[in-house]
């Protein structure tokens, strides 16, 4: 039984049909890519996946059993998290705050926010992860863009009992800090969870992903093992020029 | 564990930043430069210290609620506009009936207020700039059609003595009040959650819609907050003057917008502080009673006030703006 299961999944906008049937499974441990032209439905799915918008028709189970995520709480609740393109910091507030954002540690009887707690509940997940960042009470805006991935990664980490959703994760990211999150992606599906990647780099995608999803103007064209395909029948299979 | 807990103090103290401060430099300088030159006119007597934090104290109520309104990137016009006609209801309804019912009245309508507010910033998806614009100018016209103009005097002792010019050993009762909201409002602001919240939702509104935090529920709490404490504040001045008009609270809302901004809350949300608004107040308020002790005109305290403003505002703010 698949960790997470999407079955024809159809989602439309008006008299947009931006999915058009997509069946999908991903296990713990494995990294499923998402690949696609603009516009071919990627951002969508992962939408759908985290409780942004309903699906139109189609399912989603999770363990067999099918979910039905009415707020984007929900999905989270069971154990859904994603790292959205624009990370969804917030950025005059600390490492720990963001990481917490939402669910903040309580203590006693006034229910006082632990910061003392959730600052260094922080440090051990950034350690854990080998993320460098000088403090966990350093301000988003004071951490470089890789760092900030890094942050946003740490978070859905921290919380996904089952899947991460990562919409671009390294867009805006220099060769380096490209290198640190990847390295990091790496880890999380070492520690069994599943992980859905869009991505535009080809390159990215094969060093990373156990299978290769390729959706084209809403539909799904396909589903490759990574080790049994190549970059030419990926491209062609996107551009429709099969 | 030394060197650590070393180490820890010293990364702390490098995130301190220094215009956080400001506000409290200004207030000493601006302090010891007036006990210097109105010592003989008697700014550091104990009447004369008090009166300013009597004076002071219902800007200080709503300074509180504004820290909230600001950081979480929201604006209420209408602050002023309440405090006139809670007054009002609250100075009417105290003619005919208890005071407790009139209190109620009072903060019914700031909550009222409030509530409306709220609600055109939050189903309606409006900038609560001109919600509250739109507010202000129709509770400022109520406020003057149901009296007439005509101010209302309360007689009720009990509601003064609470309210007003009663004394707690040495220490006016206004004074309870203004700690009261600041302790309440700093404890919340600090150290709840929905301190956090309110910080986030100004700071990112996605990021805090996506980390499952209620926006609207938030951006309507500070509105309803924003109001009730318009309301708090009319039935203070109520007590002090033992009476209502509709020209109560007409500066106010200036006063309290700069009093926050210099006490280092961000007009434009995501960052806050109670205890710095506190301290702004308080140096409005002072500024004002150094001027008038000078001798200034009223129109010569308008200039002079406004120089000030400027010279805080720009030690205060310079350089925030595009980081």
């Amino acid at each position: 039984m698949p960790l997470v299961r999407v079955e024809h999944l159809r989602k439309e906008f008006g008299a947009v049909v931006a999915v058009d049937g997509m069946t999908l499974d991903a296990d713990g441990g494995e990294v499923v890519a998402l690949v696609g032209d603009n516009g071919a439905g990627k951002s969508t799915v992962v939408n759908c996946l985290a409780g942004v918008y309903p699906p139109t028709s189609g399912r989603i189970l999770l363990d067999g059993a099918t979910v039905q995520f009415p707020h984007p709480l929900e999905a989270r609740r069971q154990g859904i998290e994603a790292v959205f393109q624009d990370l969804a910091l917030a950025d005059l507030q600390p490492v720990y705050m963001n990481m917490f954002l939402g669910r903040e540690l309580v203590r006693g009887p006034l229910r006082r926010l632990d910061r003392e707690t959730m600052s260094a509940e922080t440090q051990r997940l950034l350690d854990d992860l080998d993320v460098r960042i000088d403090s966990p009470r350093k301000t988003i805006r004071d951490l470089s863009g890789g760092q900030r991935q890094a942050v946003a990664i740490a978070r859905a980490v921290h919380w996904a009992q089952r899947l991460v959703l990562m919409d671009e994760p390294t867009a805006s990211l220099g060769v380096a800090e490209t290198q640190r999150v990847e390295e990091l992606i790496r880890r999380l599906r070492d520690r069994g969870t599943a992980i859905l990647l869009i991505s535009h780099s080809l390159d990215q995608v094969f060093g990373l992903a156990d299978r290769i999803c390729v959706l084209r103007r809403g539909k799904q064209v396909g589903i490759r093992t990574a080790a049994q395909t190549t970059g030419e029948e990926i491209v062609a299979m996107i551009t429709g020029l099969v | 564990m030394a060197a650590s807990k070393r180490a820890e103090v010293v990364t702390r103290l490098r995130e301190v930043e220094p215009r956080r401060f400001v506000v409290y430099a200004v207030f000493l300088l601006i302090f010891v430069f007036f006990a210097a030159t109105l010592h003989d006119d008697g700014f550091l007597s104990h009447t004369n210290l008090l009166n300013i934090v009597r004076q002071t104290t219902p800007i200080t109520v709503m300074a509180v609620a504004v820290v909230f309104v600001l950081s979480a990137g929201e604006i209420d016009l209408s602050l002023g506009a309440v405090v006139a006609l809670s007054a009002l209801v609250t100075a009417d309804v105290m003619q005919s009936h208890s005071a407790v019912l009139a209190i109620a009245a009072g903060l019914g309508v700031g909550i009222g207020v409030g509530v409306v507010n709220g609600l055109f910033v939050t189903a309606l998806v409006l900038p609560s700039f001109l919600v509250t614009l739109a507010s202000m100018g129709i509770v400022t016209g109520v406020a003057r059609s149901i009296t007439d103009l005509q101010a209302v005097a309360v007689v009720n002792q009990r509601f003064v003595d609470i309210f007003g010019s009663g004394n707690l050993g040495p220490i006016p009762g206004l004074a309870f009040w203004a700690l009261g909201a600041v302790v309440l409002g700093h404890f919340v602001f600090r150290y709840r959650r929905f301190g956090a919240h309110v910080v986030a939702v100004g700071d990112s509104a996605r990021a805090a819609r996506a980390a499952g935090i209620r926006v609207d529920r938030v951006r309507l709490a500070v509105f309803v907050l924003s109001g009730a404490s318009a309301a708090l504040a009319a039935i203070l001045y109520t007590g002090r003057l033992q009476g209502a008009s509709y020209t109560l609270g007409e500066q106010d809302l200036l006063t309290v917008i700069a009093a926050v901004v210099i006490g280092g809350t961000r007009l434009f949300g995501g960052e806050g502080s109670v205890i710095g608004a506190l301290v702004g107040s308080l140096l409005m308020g002072m500024l004002t009673n150094g001027l008038i002790l000078w001798g200034l005109t009223s129109s010569e305290q308008l200039i002079a006030q406004g120089v000030l403003l400027l010279l805080a505002i720009s030690l205060t703010l310079r350089g925030r703006r595009g980081r």
